[in-house]
This record gives structure tokens, sequence and C-alpha cells, in this order.
């Protein structure tokens, strides 16, 4: 693919501006990482990416127990959870323009309601999977409510809110580079490559490019690989 | 249970079964409805209140009647059949792509160790983040929008692909072969069947990310028409009960799409066929 690529760069019929050679695209990686520059606009992204996605996670897990715990709250908000889930995040993204302004708050607030929807709805499903039965033999043994809640309920539902939180990362950061360039952010991986644009630098973008792809993997494979290996691998509840 | 419907269980047990099994379905309704027009009043409440300008936050009357009138105009059809017709060919092509490939890379190791890097390397990507190059390349329109779909949907359906044809029973290969059955006939009768569950998750998926995707590069690519373009001009104009409007609708299709299409599907294919579990049992 490597050489598909240089070789429809060195044919010459695309105008190199617009097509740069691989060589070009690493040497405007190495120096917009010397200079500072792709480190600045990565942070920026990860910190909107780690408030954002925090505060989807306290949310949607806090609504998704209630909802899997408690009748009448699964009831009243299971309609308006599913109404709102399929509806892209990033459609928001000028209605928060319109409501919070342009800059952090906004891109922040947009990353939590695009995520909160995922973990809420695999929260809520990991309790339902807890099995009547554990429930049943801690009630037999005399266990109160809340060490039926901590003991039984929440490591049982763990699998499935590691996984809401895993897609929800992973959509967080999807819908964050989208974010950056709808709100002109000051800093950032997506406003990196929505200002290039202007300037046509389009070894910047790729560049960017292959950053956003390598941090998005990285966050998915480092991250909760480790992190589902020290908790439900390790109990026995998922092979690995 | 109230006091008054036990009175009933003592007379009539059989009736008060169906009434209990009524009031299981009736409740959860009830209580969605009412949450639904809480939500609704609280909103009407917060709007009329003039905390922020009606501009910005308009009631619902507001909101109804821009929806209402995009409908009399027709303009919000065109920008929904133009949403979905470019879901739709970027679909297309998706599956014109993600098929074979994804056959040959269940099937062959060497189409496999081929075509691994590059989808190791692109799916991690976002689709969004392409849309300014993109644009660079193809200029603002039709081909830049339905090449991001393409990416965003190509993927999923492709990884969905390969693992289905991968995980096949490898018993039922076998057995295929044992009987004599050449190979475009363990194609047809073994491997496409038991590869399309998996297939058919991959599309539903697929249409999420193509969802998702289209919505956004509408957004950053604003072409003449679209759900995504209605939202970014109603931002200009600070209208924002067109938004609004327009959010409802992209929400209806979003949930038709999941409930409705692709649940019949799956019941009409996966379900019917007792593969929801991949025929594992």
């Amino acid at each position: 693919m490597a050489i598909a690529w240089q070789a429809a760069v060195w044919s010459g019929t695309f105008p190199a501006k617009l097509f740069p050679s691989l060589a070009t695209v690493a040497d405007t990686f190495v120096r917009l990482t010397l200079n500072g520059t792709m480190l600045v606009a990565a942070a920026a992204t990860l910190f909107r990416l780690l408030f954002g996605f925090l505060l989807a996670a306290v949310a949607g897990i806090v609504i998704g127990l209630l909802m899997g715990r408690v009748q009448w709250i699964e009831d009243a908000l299971l309609p308006i959870v599913s109404f709102m889930y399929p509806i892209p995040g990033i459609a928001y993204a000028p209605l928060f323009v319109l409501w919070f302004g342009l800059g952090d708050v906004p891109a922040i607030l947009l990353v939590a309601a695009a995520t909160s929807f995922t973990v809420i709805i695999n929260t809520w499903k990991g309790v339902k999977s807890v099995k009547a039965v554990w429930i049943r033999s801690a009630q037999a043994m005399g266990a109160s409510e809340r060490a039926i809640f901590a003991k039984v309920v929440l490591p049982g539902a763990l699998p499935y809110v590691l996984t809401g939180l895993r897609l929800g990362l992973a959509s967080a950061w999807r819908i964050l580079v989208a974010v950056e360039m709808l709100m002109s952010v000051t800093r950032g991986l997506g406003w990196l490559i929505f200002g290039s644009q202007q300037f046509l630098n389009t070894d910047v973008m790729l560049a960017t490019i292959a950053v956003i792809g390598i941090v998005g993997m990285l966050l998915e494979r480092q991250v909760f690989v480790r992190l589902e290996r020290a908790t439900v691998v390790r109990w026995g509840m998922m092979s690995s | 249970m109230t006091v008054a419907s036990q009175q009933v269980a003592a007379i009539e047990p059989k009736a008060n079964a169906t009434v209990r099994s009524r009031r299981r379905r009736v409740v959860p309704f009830v209580r969605g409805a009412i949450a639904i027009a809480v939500l609704l009043a609280a909103w009407e409440y917060f709007a009329r209140s003039g905390i922020f300008s009606q501009a910005i936050t308009p009631p619902l009357e507001t909101i109804a009647s821009a929806l209402i009138a995009m409908v009399a105009d027709g303009s919000i059809f065109k920008h929904t059949l133009a949403t979905m017709l470019r879901v739709a060919i970027g679909l297309v092509i998706a599956l014109a792509i993600a098929i074979p490939l994804g056959m040959l890379m269940g099937r062959h190791a060497t189409w496999e160790r081929i075509l691994r890097p590059p989808l190791a390397v692109l799916m991690p990507i976002p689709s969004l983040a392409w849309v300014p190059l993109v644009v660079l390349w193809f200029g603002i329109g039709n081909v830049a929008t339905v090449l991001i779909v393409v990416y965003a949907s190509t993927f999923s359906l492709l990884y969905n692909v390969w693992m289905g044809v991968k995980t096949i029973n490898s018993i039922w290969v076998r057995a295929a072969q044992a009987m004599n059955a050449e190979r475009t006939r363990l194609f047809t009768h073994v491997i496409w069947p038991a590869a399309l569950p998996s297939i058919i998750t991959g599309i539903r998926l697929a249409f999420g990310r193509a969802w998702i995707a289209v919505i956004g590069g509408e957004l950053l690519a604003s072409p003449q028409w679209g759900l995504g373009k209605l939202i970014f001009d109603a931002k200009e104009y600070l209208n924002a009960d067109v938004m609004l409007a327009a959010l409802v609708v992209i929400g209806v299709i979003g949930l038709f799409f999941e409930r409705v299409v692709f649940q019949l599907l799956e019941r009409a294919t996966v379900n019917r066929w007792g593969m929801a579990n991949g025929g594992q049992r």
C-alpha cells in the first residue's frame, strides 16, 4: 500500500501540494514533533477527551446502574435513552456552539453527552445480565441490600460496563476530532487538520491523521486490555 | 399490588392473571410517557422563562412549527433523501469492497497476511479526520461525503466478514468436502450462509458508523442538501428551532433503522435460521 501511494506520487498525476510523498509526511511529522506543535495539540485533545470521557463515565454508570436496579427509573428513562442513543453526537455540535459558545467547555460537554449513552446502555444491560440465581443465593445467605449491590451486582455487571467504557472512549475519540473542527478551539489535533486545510498543508494533515490513528489505537489496546486483564479476566468472567 | 386487585384475585383468579399481564405491559409505557411529558414540560418552562433568548432555546411550539414548515415546503424530504442516498451509496460501495476482501481474508492465509496491516492502520483513524483532506482532493459535495461514508463503514464490515468466515465451524466445511462438494458449491451452500449472520451484524454496525459519518461529513463538507447541512445552515442564522427539528428527524430515522429495519432483517434471517449464536451449539 505504501508502494502504491509512492507510485501515485511519483507518477505526477496529482499535484505534489495535494498529494505529498511519504517522505514529506514523515519529515513534517518529525518537524512538528520537535517544535512541539504536535505535542501541544495532542495534549489539548487528550485533555478534552479525558474530561469529557470522565463526565460521561460517571454519569453513564450511575444512570445505567439506577436503570438496571430500579424498575420505575428504567421504565421512565428507557424510551428517552433509546431515542437519543442513535442520534450522532456530532449533530448536536452546532447547537452546543449556540448554547455554550466556542472553546473547551462545549467541546467537553458534547463529548460527554455523546459518549454517555453508550455507557448507559451497556451498564444497564450489564446489570440486567446479572443472573437472578446469584442475587437469590446472596439473599438466602442473608446478604444486605448493600452487600448484594457491591459484591454481586457490580462485579457481575462489570464486563458489560467495561465494554461500554471501551466503546464510549472509542466513539468519544472519533467525535472529538470532528468537534474540534467545528468548534474552532485554539489547539488540538482536529484543529490542526482543519487549520491546515486553509493553507493546503496536506503533509501536516496526513501527519496529524497518522497521530490520531496511533493515539486511538493506543487508547484501545493499552488502556482497556490492561484494565480487563486486571479485573474481569482475572476473575474468570471473560477470556482474554 | 393494591387491596382492590387482591379482592378481585380472590373472586376471579383467571381474570386477574390477564389483568396483571396487561398491567405489566401498560405500566412501563405509562411511566415512559410520563417521563417524556415531564422532560418536554421542563423544556417548555425553561424556554419560556426567558433565561435565554427564545431564539436560542425555542419552545416546543416553535420547534413544531419549524418542522411543519419544512414538511409543508418539502425541504425536509429533500434533505433527508440526500442524506439517505449518501448512506445507501456509501454502504453499497463498502459492501462491494468488504465482502470479497473479507471472504478472501477469512479463507486464505496469504490474503490475511497482506490485508491485515493496512486494516490495523486505517481502522482506528476516525473517518471524520479525513474530511478536510478529502475536501481538498475532491472538492465540496457528494463525492467527498460518500467517500467519508465508505471509509467509515468499510472497516467494520470487513472485520465482521473476515471474522465471520474465519470462525465458521470447520466441521461443516470438512463435512461438505468429504461429501465431494466442489468449490462453488462449498461457497454457496456452506460458507456464504454460515457467514451471513456476521455480515448482517457488520451491516448493522456499519450503518451506525455511516450515519455518524454522513451527518459529520455534511456539517464539515457542506454540500447543497442534507440533514447535516440543514443544521449547519441553521446555526449561521441562529435558527435553533430548525436545528432541534432536524435533530428530531435524525433521531426518528436512526431509531427506525435500529428498531424496525434491522430487527426485522435479523428476525427474517439470522433468528429464523437459528443462527443467533453463530450456529455454535
